[in-house]
């Protein structure tokens, strides 16, 4: 049985609050998910992908996150209760959904996951998504710890049923991917139907095209009903037991989300037990202005302690004109707060410090010499390394590389240095459109055939249909390799074995209009430059040419079908140490070895070597070595 | 099982660093778990995503009584370091007072690697850690896992080495039941051998060098 699918009897767990999130929408009678894989969100999907087939709930890895979540509206608007998950900017790929279904609604409940990544640990950006919620006027609860991410599932579920409108359920990082107990509960509904013998998600529609179909007219109404369910949204805030106050004293912190447990400590190390009130906001939008204003009366002092933008804390200075209170209210600001980047302990001790005027005295940190960085790098045998060398081999310096987002970004690195331009999920495409028009260099745009599903078909089209003059190379690695190997519309490797696609990219790639396509295995680096060396000269003329430049990630090869390395290569001693090898190729196999009696040397670690072939083909002291019997992974 | 009320100690954090592949959120995992067994509060944070691509790993568990999951620079009592750069990277999470277990084989990061700069002597870095840090634990992991049965085990041996250190009040039987609930049973054997090497190592209470 799935740990997550445990009964309630047993004891507590330690969960992810990924995983705690999918308990809770368990226990809550999700029966459909749907979502693309995005980092701090991709464990709620895996998750669920992992038990489907026990719980008999839907799982779908959506192709892109606004294709998830209108996947998953209809479930919740045929009675089935659903979840999507997506990290914040998928929120903007899915805004066009996100801001209308707000309008239509749900019949049963249908939770939204949005999980933000302040520091940007794994993003292109920093963005504070609670924004969103207060757009689209739609409930959104935040949650602190795993046990908290269960319960506020369970309570979005709830809500969104009662008011019939989807409810925003807003992690973040340290949230998604914090590890704490949870208490396991008991499932509402229980598993499967075996009398239908598959999933339990029938639903039931009833046409009613004029309260469902946004034309204007229905829109208008509904504008009008959303904003009549926002202050029953908000009178139910009000009472949540999610909105609690702890401690004492004439001075108060506002906070919500991870940022709580940071004040919790940070007053308990201050000593300011008997000074600080905290009000801790989890169900914090429609926001509790009432409670709020509860707190602040009788305050002489207040800080709003949170990640990213001024949320809270706008609302509380709102709530403070209106009352008339005197009582200073601070949050964002130099020696406060930061806008930018991470809360921790250390940085709410210092703001609260500052504000209040207590004496806090950082440790003095220990200073440590410039060490060499450590930067991740595209694994040995990836075959993304062997096509950008052999980009570069033709296209060389002058041209423009517009990059998209993977694995493949890592090319941005030394000595690869294969990215000039990256925004978001596709914009490689696009972009190379608008650099074709105004610029007279070649243009080689990289997307992973992942993110090409998600996001980059209908940049191709609109560069197709306008003469758009540039190559785009698709990265075919067979699977969604960033965010731990999840499966796509062209995926060949199952655990069942080789399968025919369901979508195949080369017919997508032509049915969107382009004529000049090669594919090529970009491990065989005299055939790949000979392609490119074409498709070179094809591009003096205007339109978009295709390379799909195939070959398996290498991990996922060897985890579905279980390959056997069978050689490594070695240098041999006819190496003139042109370093070539190191600063072309950049394999992090190879080895520059310190002189020993002034003679260097460079080596091919063994141990990293995948036995890809890519350095064989490039230098001739590359020799290859049978293996005697296979290598093992990592534990 | 039943479950027991939650002892409250003082807290004590473990910051944890490594370098991708060397199986610190395994071993993250199993303090964790241990202190669950044990009654403790607990609570842990992991960075997925890059990080996993050869770079840095870190991650922490705090036992006791504190609420935030991560560890703030100058707030570890304890550096668990899989990689000895990586231990002197890590040193800005530590306190004077704090502990440092440290493995003292290095994976040679990439820009060493290919020559842009260099891996600083061994010694040079023991004697950069124990200028600032007397509490040092300074050993060969990797040997120690290897005679136990698989290099692989390294993580396992480090954290043995935590247990047998006995600064965390967790009992032997709650360390053996987190083992069992972290590992799959055909590693478990190898694994059992590479915590008592540490757990030896560790409760000798004399550190190398």
């Amino acid at each position: 049985m799935h740990e997550l699918m445990l009964p309630g009897s047993e004891r507590k767990r330690l969960l992810l609050g990924n995983e705690a999130i999918v308990r809770g929408a368990l226990e809550g009678g999700v029966r459909f998910v749907a979502a693309y894989p995005g980092t701090p969100s991709s464990e709620i999907i895996d998750r669920f992908y992992q038990l489907a087939p026990e719980a008999g709930v839907y799982v779908e890895y959506s192709v892109n996150e606004k294709v998830s979540m209108e996947t998953a509206c209809a479930a919740a608007l045929s009675g089935v209760r659903s979840l999507c998950a997506m990290k914040h900017v998928g929120l903007n790929v899915a805004a066009d959904a996100f801001m209308s279904l707000a309008y239509v609604g749900v019949k049963a409940g249908m939770v939204i996951v949005v999980a933000d990544d302040p520091y940007l640990h794994s993003s292109q950006n920093e963005q504070d998504s609670r924004l969103y919620a207060k757009m689209a006027g739609v409930p959104m609860l935040e949650p602190a710890t795993p046990e908290e991410a269960k319960a506020m599932t369970l309570e979005a579920l709830a809500l969104s049923e009662k008011y019939q409108i989807p409810c925003m359920l807003r992690t973040t990082t340290r949230v998604n991917h914090c590890r704490g107990p949870v208490t396991l509960g008991d499932f509402n509904i229980p598993f499967k139907n075996e009398g239908q013998g598959g999933f339990q998600t029938r639903g039931a529609f009833n046409k009613d095209p004029f309260n469902l179909v946004l034309i204007p007219m229905v829109g208008r109404k509904l504008r009008l009903a959303l904003l009549d369910k926002f202050p029953r949204l908000q009178a139910e805030a009000e009472q949540s037991y999610l909105n609690f106050t702890v401690g004492i004293g004439k001075w108060g912190v506002i906070t919500s989300g991870v940022s709580y447990l940071y004040v919790r400590d940070a007053v308990r190390e201050l000593g300011l037990e008997q000074q600080v009130n905290i009000l801790k906001l989890g169900f914090s939008h429609p926001h509790p202005k009432a409670v709020i204003r509860k707190f602040l009366s009788g305050l002489t002092r207040v800080l709003v302690v949170e990640e990213l933008e001024p949320f809270l804390e706008e609302t509380v200075r709102i709530v403070a004109q209106e009352s008339g209170y005197r009582v200073m209210v601070a949050g964002k600001g130099e020696k406060l707060i930061p806008r930018a980047f991470e809360l921790d302990a250390a940085k709410v001790k210092r703001a609260m410090g500052n504000f209040f005027g207590i004496a806090y005295n950082p440790p003095e940190l220990f200073s440590i010499p410039q060490l060499p960085q450590r930067p991740p790098n595209l694994c040995p045998g990836c075959p993304h390394r062997a096509t950008y060398y052999s980009i570069r081999k033709i296209f060389g310096d002058d041209a423009i590389y517009p990059m998209d987002i993977g694995c493949y970004t890592l090319g941005i690195l030394p000595p690869l240095r294969m990215a000039d331009f990256l925004i978001c999920m596709g914009s490689s495409v696009s972009t190379s459109g608008g650099f074709s028009k105004v610029l007279d260099r070649p243009v080689v745009a990289f997307i992973g055939d992942s993110t090409f599903f998600h996001s980059g078909i209908t940049g191709l089209v609109n560069a197709v249909s306008h003469d758009h003059r540039f190559l785009l190379v698709v990265l075919d690695n067979g699977t969604t390799a960033m965010t731990g190997h999840q499966p796509h519309p062209g995926v060949e490797l199952t655990p069942q074995g080789k399968v025919e696609p369901k979508v195949s990219l080369e017919s997508v790639i032509r049915g969107c209009g382009v004529t000049r396509i090669a594919t090529v295995n970009p491990l065989q680096v005299k055939k790949t430059q000979e392609v490119l060396q074409n498709l070179r000269e094809q591009m003096k003329g205007p339109g978009v040419s295709v390379l799909i430049a195939k070959s398996p990630c290498p991990l996922f090869e060897n985890r579905m079908l279980g390959k056997k390395q069978k050689v490594v290569f070695e240098i041999d001693a006819s190496c003139d140490l042109c370093k070539k090898c190191l600063e072309e190729v950049g394999c992090p196999a190879f080895v520059l070895e310190q002189p020993v009696a002034g003679q260097s040397r460079i080596r091919i670690d063994a141990a990293l070597c995948s036995g890809c072939s890519v350095c064989a083909q490039m230098c001739k002291s590359i020799k290859p070595k049978r293996l005697e019997e296979s290598k093992g992974g990592s534990q | 099982m039943m479950t027991r009320e939650t002892l409250e100690v003082n807290a004590v954090r473990i910051f944890f660093t490594g370098v991708g592949g060397q199986g610190t959120l395994l071993a993250t995992r199993m303090v964790g778990e241990a202190a669950l067994e044990e009654g403790l509060s607990v609570t842990m944070s992991e960075i997925h995503g890059m990080a996993q691509r050869g770079g840095v790993v870190e991650s922490s568990v705090v036992i006791g009584d504190a609420f935030s999951p991560t560890i703030a620079d100058g707030e570890a009592d304890i550096l668990m370091a899989f990689e000895p750069l990586e231990a002197l990277r890590a040193l800005p999470k530590c306190h004077a007072k704090s502990l440092i277990i440290s493995s003292t084989v290095p994976v040679v990061p990439f820009t060493v690697a290919v020559g842009q700069s260099v891996y600083p002597e061994l010694a040079a870095l023991h004697d950069s850690i124990k200028e600032k840090i007397a509490d040092l634990v300074w050993l060969d992991a990797v040997e120690l896992a290897r005679k136990a049965g698989s290099e692989r085990a390294s993580n396992t041996v480090l954290v043995g080495v935590l247990a047998g250190t006995g600064r965390l009040p967790i009992s032997k039987n709650s360390w053996e039941e987190a083992l069992k609930r972290t590992l799959p049973a055909r590693i478990l054997k190898i694994n059992r051998q590479a915590f008592e090497a540490g757990y030896a190592f560790g409760s000798a209470g004399q550190p190398l060098a």
